[in-house]
C-alpha cells in the first residue's frame, strides 16, 4: 500500500484529478498498470516521456507526472518518431485508442512498426470511439452496434497484433483491464524490449459501447473479459475450435530485429 | 556578417543550407515537386553533421515528426508544396498552439489540387495565412532571390526558436529552382542561442508574462504539451478567462517582436506617384521596371517588396498609401494579397491588381504597361 501511495505522489499529477473518465471506465486501470510498470522497470522519471493521441484514453498523459505530449488525432506515433530520433536515450510510452491508432493513425502505426523504432505503444482497445459518443472503429467486432452502425457493423475488424507483426514490429502482447497485474508485466516487458513494442490492452467502455450492446455494467464487462481470456501458454495446447471466441493474452511475439534509431545513428557514425 | 564563400546555388538548396547554418539538425519530409531538392540536400548533409534526416510515410507524419524533434530540443525543418502543405495544416496549427518552433518550407506550385506541379504560381498566400483552423497567428516569409531564400531561412530558424512560433517559408517555383550567387559564411556561424535546459527555478512553459525558452523534454521539467487550450504549465483548461488569455498570448508575441518579424524593402522614388507592392519572384520583374522608370528616367515610381507577407506589413502599406496615388499589386494568382492591401489603404490610394495565372511569370513589360497607364 505504501508503495502505491508513493507512486501516486511521484508519477501522478494528483492536483489534476479527478480525471474526466466515466465511472467504470477501464482507462484508469490501464493507466495504473502503466504507472506500476514504469516503477517496476525502475526508469529514471526524467527519461520517461508519455505521448498520446486524441480520445478518452489519451487524456491519461495529462495525469502522469513526466514530460507528457498530448498530440493530434492519430499522429502520436509520428510525433514520437521525431522525438525518439532527436533524443534516442528517452523512454517513450505512446498511449492511443483503437480508432486513434488503427483508423486515422493506421499509416503511422504500420510505419512505426516497420521501422521497429524503440518505443512502447499501448493501444487501449475499447472497441469504440468513446469520446465522440460511440462510433464504430476498425477494432469494433463485426456485428456489434455503434451510433454509426445502429444495426451492427458489417465491417471486419483488424487483428492489431498480427498487423504489427506483419509490418515489422518485434514485440506484441495483449492484456486486459480485467487482469491488471498481467497487463503491468506486459508493459514492463514491452518497454524493456528494444524495438517497436505493441501492448494491446482490452478495456471496458461501459458508456459508449457496453450499454448499446447490452453487455451489462462495468463489472459484467470486466468479468466477461476475464472469462474469455486465455493465456498464450494454455492456448497453445488447444485447437482452433476450442479457441473460438477467446482472447489470447500474454506475449504473442518477441523477436529480435534491427531497431531504427540505433541503426540510424550507427550508420551516420560510419559515414563520418 | 563575414560573408566568405561565393557559391552558385539553387533556391531550394539555399533553404537547406541556410537552415543548416542556423543550427537545424533535423529534417523530416516527404517527396513532392517542386520542393524535393530541399530534402535531397538535407539527406546528403545532415548525417555528416550528426543530424537526423528521415523520410516519413506522409506529409502529416513529417510535420508531426518535426514537432516531436523540436520538443526534444533540435532545430527542425520540413519542406513541401501545395498538396503537402494542405496536409500539414492540422499539425502546423498544433505547433502554433503548443508554441513549438519549426520552419515549414512551401515551394508553391500552381493549384488548386494537383494543379501544375512544375509551373510557378503564388496561389498559397491565403492558405499560408488561414490554412489551419481557428484564430491563429502566422509568420510567412517570401524570398525574392536565392540570397533571400538563404538568409530568410536563417532568420526564420532563429526567430522561430526565439519566440516559439512556427514559420512558413513561402517560396515559389521560380525562386526554388533558380540558381544564383550567394555569399555564405562557414557552417554554424548563423545560429543564435542554443536551447538550454538551464532555466530559472520559476520557469513556466507558457508563462503569462510572455515567451519563455522551450526546455526540451528529458531534463526534469515535467510539463505538459497539448493542442488544447492550456494554462501556464500546459494543462488543459476550459476556464473562459484562461482560454482567452491562452489565445491572446500567442498573438501578442507577434506584436511584441514585430520589428524583427516584419521585413520589407523599398526602392525607387522618395515620393512615388505609382507604387508597386509585391513579393516572391514577381519582385524581380517589378525591380526591372523600377530600374528603368526611376533609375534611368527619374519617373515617380517605387517598389515595396514584402519579405514578410504574414503578419501583413500594414504600417508600411499605410505609409506608402499616404504618398502614392496608385498601388499596383502584381501577383501570380487571381488576387490574394491585393485584398489585404485594400483593407489597409482604405481608399487613400487606388489599388490595382495585376494578375497572371497561366503558369508563367509576370513579365516586366506587363508591369511596365500598367505603370505607364497610371503615370500618364
Ligand atoms: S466514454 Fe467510454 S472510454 Fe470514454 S471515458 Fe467513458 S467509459 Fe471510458
Amino acid at each position: 500500500m505504501a508503495i502505491i501511495e508513493q507512486l501516486t505522489q511521484d508519477f501522478l499529477r494528483t492536483k489534476k484529478l479527478p480525471h474526466i473518465w466515466c465511472p467504470g471506465c477501464g482507462n484508469g486501470i490501464v493507466t495504473a498498470a502503466l504507472v506500476r510498470a514504469i516503477e517496476r522497470a525502475e526508469y529514471d522519471q526524467r527519461d520517461v516521456v508519455i505521448v498520446s493521441g486524441i480520445g478518452c484514453s489519451s487524456r491519461a498523459a495529462g495525469y502522469l507526472n513526466f514530460n507528457t505530449l498530448h498530440t493530434t488525432h492519430g499522429r502520436a506515433l509520428a510525433f514520437a518518431t521525431g522525438l525518439k530520433m532527436a533524443r534516442p536515450e528517452l523512454k517513450l510510452f505512446v498511449i492511443m485508442g483503437d480508432g486513434d491508432c488503427s483508423a486515422i493513425g493506421g499509416n503511422h502505426f504500420i510505419h512505426a512498426a516497420r521501422r521497429n523504432i524503440d518505443l512502447t505503444a499501448i493501444v487501449v482497445n475499447n472497441h469504440i470511439y468513446g469520446m465522440t459518443g460511440g462510433q464504430h472503429s476498425p477494432l469494433t467486432p463485426e456485428g456489434k452496434k455503434a451510433t454509426t452502425a445502429p444495426g451492427g457493423t458489417v465491417e471486419r475488424e483488424f487483428d492489431l497484433i498480427n498487423l504489427a507483426r506483419g509490418a515489422g514490429a518485434s514485440f506484441g502482447a495483449k492484456g486486459t483491464a480485467a487482469q491488471p497485474r498481467q497487463l503491468e508485466q506486459l508493459i514492463t516487458r514491452g518497454s524493456q524490449h528494444k524495438g517497436f513494442s505493441l501492448i494491446e490492452a482490452l478495456s471496458p467502455c461501459p458508456i459508449a459501447y457496453g450499454r448499446r450492446n447490452k453487455l451489462g455494467g462495468p463489472v459484467d464487462m470486466l468479468r466477461d473479459m476475464k472469462e474469455k481470456s486465455i493465456s498464450v501458454e494454455r492456448a497453445s495446447k488447444l485447437g482452433e475450435e476450442e479457441l473460438a471466441g477467446k482472447t489470447i493474452t500474454g506475449v504473442i511475439f518477441d523477436l529480435e530485429a534491427p531497431e531504427y534509431s540505433e541503426e540510424y545513428y550507427r550508420s551516420i557514425s560510419k559515414e563520418k | 556578417m563575414p560573408e566568405t564563400k561565393p557559391v552558385l546555388m539553387q533556391g531550394n538548396v539555399a533553404c537547406a543550407e541556410g537552415a543548416i547554418n542556423a543550427g537545424v539538425r533535423f529534417y523530416a519530409g516527404y517527396p513532392i515537386t517542386p520542393s524535393t531538392e530541399v530534402a535531397e540536400r538535407m539527406a546528403a548533409r545532415l548525417p555528416d553533421l550528426g543530424g537526423v534526416f528521415i523520410q516519413m510515410e506522409d506529409e502529416i507524419a513529417s510535420m508531426a515528426a518535426v514537432i516531436g524533434a523540436s520538443i526534444g530540443g533540435m532545430r527542425t525543418l520540413t519542406a513541401t508544396s501545395g498538396p503537402g502543405f494542405s496536409l500539414k495544416q492540422e499539425n502546423l496549427g498544433y505547433a502554433i498552439m503548443a508554441e513549438i518552433p519549426c520552419v515549414v518550407v512551401n515551394v508553391q506550385r500552381m493549384g488548386p489540387s494537383t494543379g501544375a506541379p512544375t509551373a510557378p504560381a503564388q496561389g498559397d498566400v491565403m492558405q499560408a495565412r488561414w490554412g489551419t483552423h481557428g484564430d491563429h497567428p502566422i509568420i510567412a516569409f517570401s524570398p525574392a532571390s536565392v540570397y533571400e531564400a538563404y538568409y530568410l531561412t536563417v532568420a526564420a530558424v532563429n526567430l522561430s526558436q526565439k519566440i516559439r512560433q512556427p514559420i512558413v517559408m513561402l517560396l515559389d517555383e521560380v525562386i526554388g529552382h533558380m540558381r544564383e550567387k550567394v555569399l555564405i559564411p562557414e557552417t554554424g556561424r548563423l545560429m543564435v542561442e542554443k536551447s538550454s535546459d538551464k532555466v530559472p527555478a520559476d520557469w513556466k512553459p507558457y508563462d503569462d508574462k510572455g515567451v519563455t525558452p522551450l526546455v526540451p523534454f528529458g531534463f526534469g521539467h515535467y510539463y505538459h504539451v497539448t493542442g488544447l487550450f492550456h494554462d501556464q504549465y500546459g494543462f488543459p483548461t476550459t476556464d473562459p478567462p484562461q482560454v482567452a488569455r491562452s489565445l491572446d498570448r500567442i498573438h501578442e508575441k507577434l506584436d511584441k517582436y514585430r520589428d524583427e518579424i516584419v521585413l520589407t524593402n523599398y526602392i525607387g522614388h522618395k515620393e512615388p506617384r505609382v507604387a508597386i507592392v509585391t513579393y516572391g519572384c514577381t519582385v524581380r520583374s517589378a525591380r526591372a521596371v523600377v530600374k528603368k522608370a526611376y533609375w534611368q528616367n527619374r519617373k515617380e515610381v517605387g517598389l515595396l517588396s514584402l519579405q514578410t507577407i504574414w503578419p501583413f506589413p500594414e504600417q508600411e502599406i499605410k505609409a506608402l498609401a499616404k504618398q502614392a496615388d496608385v498601388i499596383l499589386v502584381p501577383e501570380m494568382n487571381m488576387g490574394q494579397i491585393v485584398g489585404e492591401i485594400e483593407r489597409h489603404v482604405r481608399g487613400e490610394a487606388e489599388v490595382v491588381p495585376v494578375n497572371r495565372y497561366d503558369g508563367e511569370m509576370i513579365t516586366p513589360d506587363e508591369i511596365s504597361e500598367a505603370v505607364g497607364r497610371w503615370l500618364s
